[in-house]
């Protein structure tokens, strides 16, 4: 591991955003749009202030995950990731250095959604913002792991995009957003209970319904950062040095 | 007798269910320009990514400077160009050298004396991606010189390049070797090879012929290198 290398790589990744505007104006205009979409679909300040929690954080979740996935992937493809590979630099630095920069990302991209879910949309909360903030970061940042982790298992593009639905829809189905999880038939509430993303949208829950902070919601924190690690590590363990 | 820059023995790599090198294996004199030489799908390109420590082989070893290929002490000692230009396309040149001077550890004043060494002193604000497929060749060239290389590998490095430019760059690989560097230089033209000290001749993953141009030549009696090639393409084939 070395600091000096994880903080150039994303720095790098930072400079290549900013030469791509749209991209960069995507991401953080993106969830507030979808957000006030929902609002404006409600109609209503309280059903919205019901689903928006849950979904300040699967919005951010989902498009990290698009995006790191194809950023990999592009590195990959572009064979700068088998010029890197004869280079100093060690697999975990180069996926800290994604972390990094998506994560900085991920805190711009939260914090506009928020602002404008708890001002203009007049989303009601409980609980800190603050935390809420955390948590919907905490999100981002495990869509990205997850989106680091999936691009190891794709050869193209088309693969990669379809990552997407293959593996966040059936956590954004199963995390509690359409019914709560105890409602669901058993076979179903055990999957949504190894889903990561379950974890998550009950910390969003609980910071808006209430502002205690108890041990279900340190346990659903460090879940939901526990698989954002493992998800990175298991990254670092999959990029091969050498390839076919 | 000096320890060769690079030995290979018995290598042999499959890709895909096909064995694209057979049972390879040469020794790579240090401080000279070594070719590999041959058309595409030779297996040129297969072998240098084994030098460098990126391919998945079957069998065989590969010493490069005294270490196993691709092991760690290796990481900062060779320069590395593969064919399609490896460097980030939505970066300019410079914050493209910058980054990987970063990971090599390289002093600050390398990314100017690389830009200048290949010649994109006039766009080295430009965006990679936006720069001919000469400059960006140049590009990715210029990533493998930074720092302190023993060993340069270079896949198909001058293809595609002005004459003068070309001629430029050859200067540059002399300076290099003059300084104690190792080159190997992929090319499938035969007017590089002329440039060459030694010459590994390919073809369907096997080594045809591994000497000096003039040894080449007189050997097969033949007045230019292309012909020299043909001529052991065909006394191979009927040995075969």
């Amino acid at each position: 591991m070395n600091t000096a290398v994880t903080l150039a790589t994303a720095r790098r990744i930072l400079t290549q955003l900013r030469h791509d505007h749209r991209t960069v104006a995507l991401m953080i205009v993106l969830p507030s749009v979808l957000l006030i979409l929902l609002r404006y679909m409600f109609n209503s300040e309280l059903a919205f202030s019901r689903a928006a929690p849950a979904l300040l954080g699967v919005f951010p979740f989902s498009i990290m995950f698009i995006v790191t996935s194809i950023t990999t992937l592009r590195e990959r493809t572009t064979t700068t990731l088998e010029r890197l590979m004869t280079m100093p630099i060690g697999k975990l630095d180069l996926l800290l250095g994604y972390a990094l920069a998506f994560g900085a990302l991920a805190v711009v991209q939260v914090t506009v959604a928020m602002t404008v879910s708890l001002t203009w949309l007049g989303l009601d909360i409980a609980g800190s913002a603050v935390l809420l903030g955390v948590v919907a970061v905490l999100d981002a940042l495990l869509g990205m792991a997850l989106g680091l982790f999936a691009s190891a298992f794709a050869r193209t593009e088309f693969q990669a995009v379809q990552f997407m639905p293959a593996v966040v829809m059936p956590q954004v189905l199963l995390c509690g957003l359409f019914i709560t999880r105890d409602a669901m038939t058993p076979v179903l509430r055990w999957v949504s209970d190894v889903l990561p993303l379950s974890y998550a949208v009950d910390a969003l829950t609980q910071v808006t319904m209430s502002s205690t902070v108890d041990a279900t919601l340190l346990r659903n924190l460090l879940v939901v950062g526990g698989c954002a690690v493992l998800a990175l590590v298991l990254g670092a363990v999959t990029l091969p040095r050498r390839t076919p | 007798m000096t320890e060769p820059a690079v030995r290979v023995s018995g290598l042999r790599v499959r890709r895909g269910g096909r064995v694209v090198l057979h049972d390879i294996s040469l020794d790579v004199p240090p401080a000279e320009v070594t070719g590999f030489i041959g058309p595409s799908g030779c297996g040129k390109s297969t072998l240098m990514r084994a030098i460098v420590g990126v391919q998945i082989v079957q069998s065989g070893t590969i010493t490069v400077l005294g270490h196993p290929a691709g092991s760690a002490p290796l990481r900062t000692m060779i320069g590395y160009a593969t064919q399609a230009p490896s460097v980030y396309a939505d970066l300019t040149v410079t914050e493209a050298l910058r980054y990987f001077a970063a990971v090599l550890r390289a002093p600050a004043g390398d990314v100017r004396r690389v830009i200048d060494e290949v010649g994109l002193a006039d766009h080295a604000t430009a965006l990679v991606g936006e720069l001919s497929g000469g400059q960006r060749t140049r590009a990715s060239l210029a990533v493998a010189l930074l720092g302190t290389p023993r060993l340069l590998v270079l896949d198909e490095p001058t293809v595609g390049l002005d004459p003068v430019l070309r001629d430029d760059l050859w200067a540059l690989f002399r300076t290099l070797v003059d300084g104690g560097v190792t080159l190997l230089v992929s090319s499938h033209v035969m007017d590089e090879a002329a440039r060459c000290d030694n010459l590994v001749l390919m073809r369907d993953g096997r080594i045809l012929a591994d000497a000096p141009p003039a040894a080449l030549l007189a050997e097969t009696g033949t007045p230019d290198l292309e012909r020299a090639f043909l001529h052991l393409i065909r006394t191979t084939e009927v040995t075969l």
